[in-house]
């Protein structure tokens, strides 16, 4: 009885674990890749590329649209006990601290992740990351070192962005929507927005996108099966990344801003 | 220059080689036969280093290859070129920078002599005028071509072939077998091919070897395997349903 419930155990958690460890593996040649010369600054340049300037209308979108809806609703909640004049802190400190980095995550992972797994995917399907061995070439220095590197510098970058557009669109609701007054908005960003608020969160933000761009290369380097495997990969990457990027985020919260 | 001594290996509990043994020599050209899922491409990747035995060993030079780190293992596959079934081209890049990929990693030569070297490879390789197309754009037995230019780029002591055939009309089949024959004489490579293209192997090889059950149960030139009496062997190269060797799958 003991045994067959220790069995079961084991069989639970013996693929997890599994993975975990791969994924630690790979996480270890990564890095090894990156800080050990030659530098793939092409493969590098043309990521960064791809995972920061080609979402940027996407993250564009989102942000705005956030910073809008964060300072209408906040402003109806605040009014019915006259605390109108601090939508702009609470505009400031939901972005920076929380909502710029999630989201943009979010964002980037359904975009550049799934491309991300799709592509490696694909590649290990079609035999080219074996031919990129044949021809002496390192596929985890030379695909995923890049798409790694990319993620944890532009992610940062890109919540930036985040921060600022969220910030303005609050503003725009704010002042010129609801007739708030553009000082009083300022004023209540500038007053209670403190160094630490915006520097948490884009060590939030450089944490996620080490994270997404790990999990989905990892997911799309060892895809078998095909087509379908493909698309498996695919879904994995995003789904994990998602969940990572949420779980992690309350963690990275709890030990950040205690 | 080519040992694997006693190889085996499983996949999760799926045992597909259960002791090969096999010696290639310097110059020569191997065929190794056998059916879908015999292993045919897993005793390939094991030469080359894409997969280490679960037991025994495989020499290149007399180099065993699973005491090689990873620099020492990028250095032997140097040696190697590979063309794989489905030429593997890297489909983000253009035919000659897929050519040239190996002379730009491991030399220092600039991009213009690169893209002189991969015109002229695809040029032996019977392609002219495509090296600026995408893979996507060209057909099955050009992309093979393609992979084959890329192979020989670096100037290989060995090449591997992994179904050079497969996929092909009968006439492209023909045209990559004389290639393959080119190669051997023009580069003087040691090579080893797998395929279950009976017309192809004999046209090719210097010995042929046929896996069967994970082991090679037989080894001889074209003509002794053409006339061998080992009922596997036969009903294998005439290509027969009815016999030793049992259909996947299919009800008995």
């Amino acid at each position: 009885m003991l045994i067959k419930f220790i069995e079961f155990i084991g069989a639970v958690i013996e693929k997890p674990l599994l993975g975990l460890g791969r994924i630690m593996l790979l996480l270890g040649s990564t890095l090894k890749g990156i800080v050990r010369p030659p530098f793939e600054v092409r493969n590098i340049v043309t990521q960064m590329l791809q995972i920061g300037v080609n979402s940027l209308p996407v993250v564009l979108v989102t942000a705005v649209f956030t910073g809008m809806v964060l300072a209408l609703q906040s402003y109806t909640g605040f009014k019915r006990f006259g605390a109108e004049g601090l939508v702009g802190s609470v505009v400031a400190l939901s972005m920076t601290r929380e909502l710029g980095p999630v989201l943009t995550a979010l964002i980037v992972t359904g975009r550049a992740g799934a491309a991300m797994a799709a592509e490696l995917g694909t590649m290990r399907v079609t035999e080219q990351i074996d031919a990129l061995e044949t021809l002496a070439t390192n596929p985890v220095k030379y695909l995923v070192a890049p798409r790694f590197l990319s993620g944890m510098i532009m992610l940062p970058a890109l919540t930036a962005v985040t921060d600022i557009i969220g910030i303005l669109g609050g503003y725009f609701v704010t002042v010129l929507l609801l007739g708030s007054s553009s000082k009083t908005y300022l004023r209540a960003t500038w007053d209670y927005l403190e160094i630490q608020d915006i520097y948490s969160g884009l060590v939030k933000a450089c944490f996620f996108g080490s994270a997404f761009a790990l999990i989905s290369c990892y997911k799309g380097f060892y895809t078998s099966g095909g087509a379908e495997g493909v698309g498996r990969a695919t879904t994995g990457a995003v789904v994990y990344s998602s969940m990572t990027i949420l779980i992690s985020d309350y963690f990275l919260s709890v030990w950040l801003f205690k | 220059m080519i040992e694997l001594r006693d190889i085996h290996k499983s996949f999760n509990s799926h045992y597909v080689l259960r002791g090969v043994n096999l010696k290639v020599e310097k110059g020569e050209s191997l065929v190794v036969i056998g059916g879908s899922g015999s292993g045919k491409s897993v005793l390939l990747k094991h030469i080359i280093g894409l997969l280490a035995p679960d037991k025994g060993a495989v020499f290149v030079n007399s180099t065993e290859l699973s005491l090689l780190d990873e620099e020492g293992l990028k250095e032997i596959r140097r040696k190697f070129g590979m063309l794989f079934q489905s030429s593997a081209l890297f489909d983000s890049m253009t035919v000659w920078e897929n050519v040239g990929f190996g002379l730009k990693r491991h030399t220092h030569m600039p991009d213009r002599e690169i893209k002189e070297v991969a015109v002229e490879k695809l040029k032996m390789v019977g392609l002219v005028g495509v090296e600026d197309e995408m893979p996507s754009a060209l057909s099955g037995g050009m992309r093979k071509r393609v992979g084959l230019a890329r192979a020989i780029a670096m100037k290989p002591e060995i090449l591997l072939y992994d179904e050079p055939t497969t996929g092909l009309d009968p006439i492209m089949a023909d045209a990559i077998n004389d290639l393959i024959i080119k190669m051997r004489e023009e580069l003087n490579v040691t090579s080893v091919t797998i395929t279950h293209d009976m017309k192809s192997a004999y046209k090719i090889a210097d010995t042929i070897a046929m896996l069967y059950n994970g082991v090679i149960v037989a080894t001889g030139t074209s003509v002794e395997i053409q006339n061998s009496a080992d009922p596997v062997v036969r009903q294998f190269i005439e290509g027969r349903a009815e016999g030793p060797i049992k259909i996947e799958g299919r009800n008995r």
